[in-house]
């Protein structure tokens, strides 16, 4: 314990090296200017800047990356609160007090209460980080290939279950994601699988190819013409942004209780953001002994999802930085370019990067603070950027698209392979799947087949083995749970809907949100 | 919560699809050598992800239909806009186009342009002011200080 505050207190000095800090501060900036713009979520800001990474070393690549995940995070809230608008989902429940606040002309406290419950929590988060971390990867040091096959299995199972919509289409989805990955020249046997003649595949899809077209073209064509300009007369200044002592008061235990909904959450790999979110306003609402406010500006219907959302952003970078299994889409993307710098995440990360680790997590708090100070003077800026009418914002967007798949390596193919995977994925959002399994089956897919086949080469093609070692065979039954559990929900048929247009499970009224996400894209 | 959202063949038309898919992933991986359990060819783990992914399109097909209320989260509205989706992708087939042949200024200028079209907003106008402005952009971020390797200008490939 006391080793891993002296770690990270090497960390800070990593941190706040200037050329680290710069890229820190820059990716913070450009992540909440993304996040600021309609329909762009922490997954297209991360997926246009990755190509920016390359060219800089490890340390300040994953740092800025990171400041752009939380920065757009953040820059989600600002739409949500201001305009009504979530950039992406787990914002959806922030619109639902949110705006009513802004209404009442309390956005700005909204936005502050919002910049100190983020702070907070994502400090929270930090923490258990620091403890977890190495306690998990004292344990993970013996894993071997069945225990890292389960694991993975475990992650892609939660992550293809859990995103909205039915789960046996997010199973298909991570299984279209692993067919994916396995095209390519096969590391065992050097046989070129699924390159259909083209010599630029026999290198892997390109993982920014992928995430872009998925995330970037793919919701533009099911967006135009139907996101219009959002006229909104919103001003605010500093001054409207302090909280009165009352209002500090009412989101202190929401903001703790979102906290803890995070960390809780963040353990569970392939919860998303966005369920999360709205279990933490579920939670508030309960809660509460006026819950008819809830909807009409509450501040602690602000404070709990947003605390909520950045705790377990922290949290989610456990598994991946420690074992090198990505909870989500944009833990699976930080992954990817994690090993496109050379770096493979895993047990051995902390050790043998304990400089990048232990920069990343003290970045974060270093991070967190350049947001608030970013935002105090900014906020202005961020209101007019977020009236800039789609029109505009996508064709322009498309160009960053095209420039950044090009620059990862110089390949034109590439950009053509954002326009295959951008019409593929429209055309699955159209039929109601999710699409941000299929990164998280890109991304698992080959250490999942690698694992796989070094399992059964150790055990001479002995399927046992997963279930003779116990961590597997109790990470399997995890996994064959969650299977059934699903398996009785669809043959227990439809749910009847509630009439108050509730969605199952007590979450709170979704009516508005579906509205938003109907518009907006949908990704969870 | 209108009808045109709604499309009761989405499951259908997704869960052929997904079959389909994974029937021709099967199909593909046993042109590379599957091997067996103990010594996997190349084609072993492609077509157990394949088979998979075929069954799951099968129960996708059978499932019990989901009411609709609980669509409206996810679903899209199923009116697709041909507009927009045309010139978006023409508007990245011409960058890809020009990049090769003409150089990263006609590149610039044509995906902005052409994909504005797909707004019915824009006009001629807005469309050749948004994609100048871009240009300049393109010209001074991405050519001259961050030094993408794509010249301003050329002729042929």
């Amino acid at each position: 314990m006391i080793q891993a505050l002296h770690d990270l207190w090497g960390g800070f000095g990593v941190a706040l090296m200037p050329q680290n800090l710069m890229w820190s501060f820059f990716g913070v900036l450009v992540g909440n200017l993304i996040g600021v713009l309609p329909g762009m979520g922490a997954l297209s800001a991360i997926s246009i800047l990755l190509p920016l990474t390359y060219s800089l070393t490890p340390v300040p690549a994953i740092l800025m990356l990171a400041g752009i995940y939380y920065g757009s995070m953040y820059g989600g809230a600002i739409g949500a609160i201001l305009l009504n608008l979530p950039s992406h989902p787990p914002h959806a429940v922030t619109c639902l007090d949110g705006y009513p606040l802004t209404q009442q002309g309390k956005g700005g406290v909204a936005l502050s209460i919002t910049m100190m419950a983020s702070f907070f929590a994502a400090s929270c988060g930090i923490i258990v980080m620091v403890f977890l971390s190495p306690l998990l990867v004292s344990v993970a040091t013996d894993f071997g290939p069945p225990e890292l096959f389960a694991i993975m299995l475990l992650g892609l199972l939660c992550g293809a279950t859990m995103s909205r919509g039915a789960a046996l289409n997010g199973i298909a989805m991570a299984l279209l994601g692993l067919v994916v990955g396995a095209a390519g020249t096969d590391v065992n046997s050097g046989v070129a699988r699924f390159t259909f003649g083209f010599d630029e595949l026999s290198d892997k899809v390109e993982l920014v190819a992928l995430a872009l077209g998925l995330f970037g073209v793919s919701d533009f064509l099911c967006n135009v013409n139907r996101v219009k300009a959002v006229g909104s007369k919103t001003k605010l200044s500093f001054h409207d942004m302090k909280p009165s002592a009352a209002e500090l008061k009412q989101s202190f235990f929401p903001m703790l209780r979102g906290t803890l909904v995070g960390l809780l959450f963040g353990a569970m790999p392939g919860t998303g953001p966005t369920i999360t979110t709205f279990v933490a306003y579920a939670l508030e609402k309960r809660l509460s002994k006026t819950p008819d406010r809830f909807g009409q500006g509450a501040i602690e219907g602000v404070a709990a999802p947003e605390a909520s959302s950045h705790s377990k952003t922290q949290v989610d970078f456990i598994p991946t930085m420690s074992l090198g299994i990505p909870g989500d889409a944009v833990m699976a993307l930080i992954l990817g370019a994690l090993l496109i710098q050379g770096i493979q995440p895993g047990p051995q990360l902390i050790t043998e990067h304990a400089d990048l680790f232990w920069g990343l997590v003290a970045s974060f708090w270093v991070g967190n603070i350049l947001l608030i100070v970013l935002n105090v003077p900014l906020i202005g800026l961020w209101v007019r950027m977020l009236r800039l009418p789609y029109r505009y914002m996508f064709p322009s967007a498309l160009f960053f698209i095209a420039v950044g798949v090009y620059s990862t390596n110089n390949s034109l193919f590439e950009v053509g392979e954002v326009l295959v995977f951008g019409v593929a994925g429209a055309v699955l959002l159209k039929l109601n799947f999710p699409v941000a399994p299929i990164l998280l089956g890109y991304v698992l897919g080959p250490m999942l087949e690698e694992n796989f086949r070094r399992a059964l080469i150790i055990s001479r093609g002995d399927l046992s083995v997963f279930l003779s070692h116990p961590i597997s065979a109790v990470v399997l039954a995890i996994c064959a749970g969650i299977l059934l559990l699903q398996l009785f929900l669809a043959v227990r048929g439809p749910r009847v809907p509630d009439r108050a247009g509730r969605q199952p499970h007590n979450l709170p009224s979704a009516e508005p949100v579906a509205d938003h996400q109907k518009i907006l894209g949908t990704h969870s | 919560m209108t009808d045109d959202v709604y499309h009761p063949k989405a499951d259908y038309i997704g869960g052929v699809l997904m079959t389909a898919t994974g029937v021709f992933v099967v199909l593909q991986s046993m042109g590379y050598d599957v091997g067996s359990l103990t010594r996997m060819g190349p084609g072993f783990y492609p077509a157990l992800v394949g088979a998979l992914l075929a069954l799951t399109g099968v129960g996708i097909v059978l499932r019990p239909k989901r009411p609709a209320v609980e669509r409206d989260a996810d679903a899209e509205p199923s009116r697709p806009e041909w507009r927009g989706w045309f010139c978006i992708l023409a508007g990245i087939a011409a960058f890809i186009v020009a990049a090769k042949y003409a150089g990263m200024l006609p590149a610039t200028f044509l995906i902005v342009f052409i994909s504005a079209f797909g707004d019915r907003m824009n006009t001629i106008k807005s469309a050749a002011v948004l994609a100048l402005v871009i240009s300049v952009v393109s010209t001074v971020v991405f050519w001259w200080a961050l030094g993408v390797q794509l010249p301003l200008l050329r002729w042929g490939a």
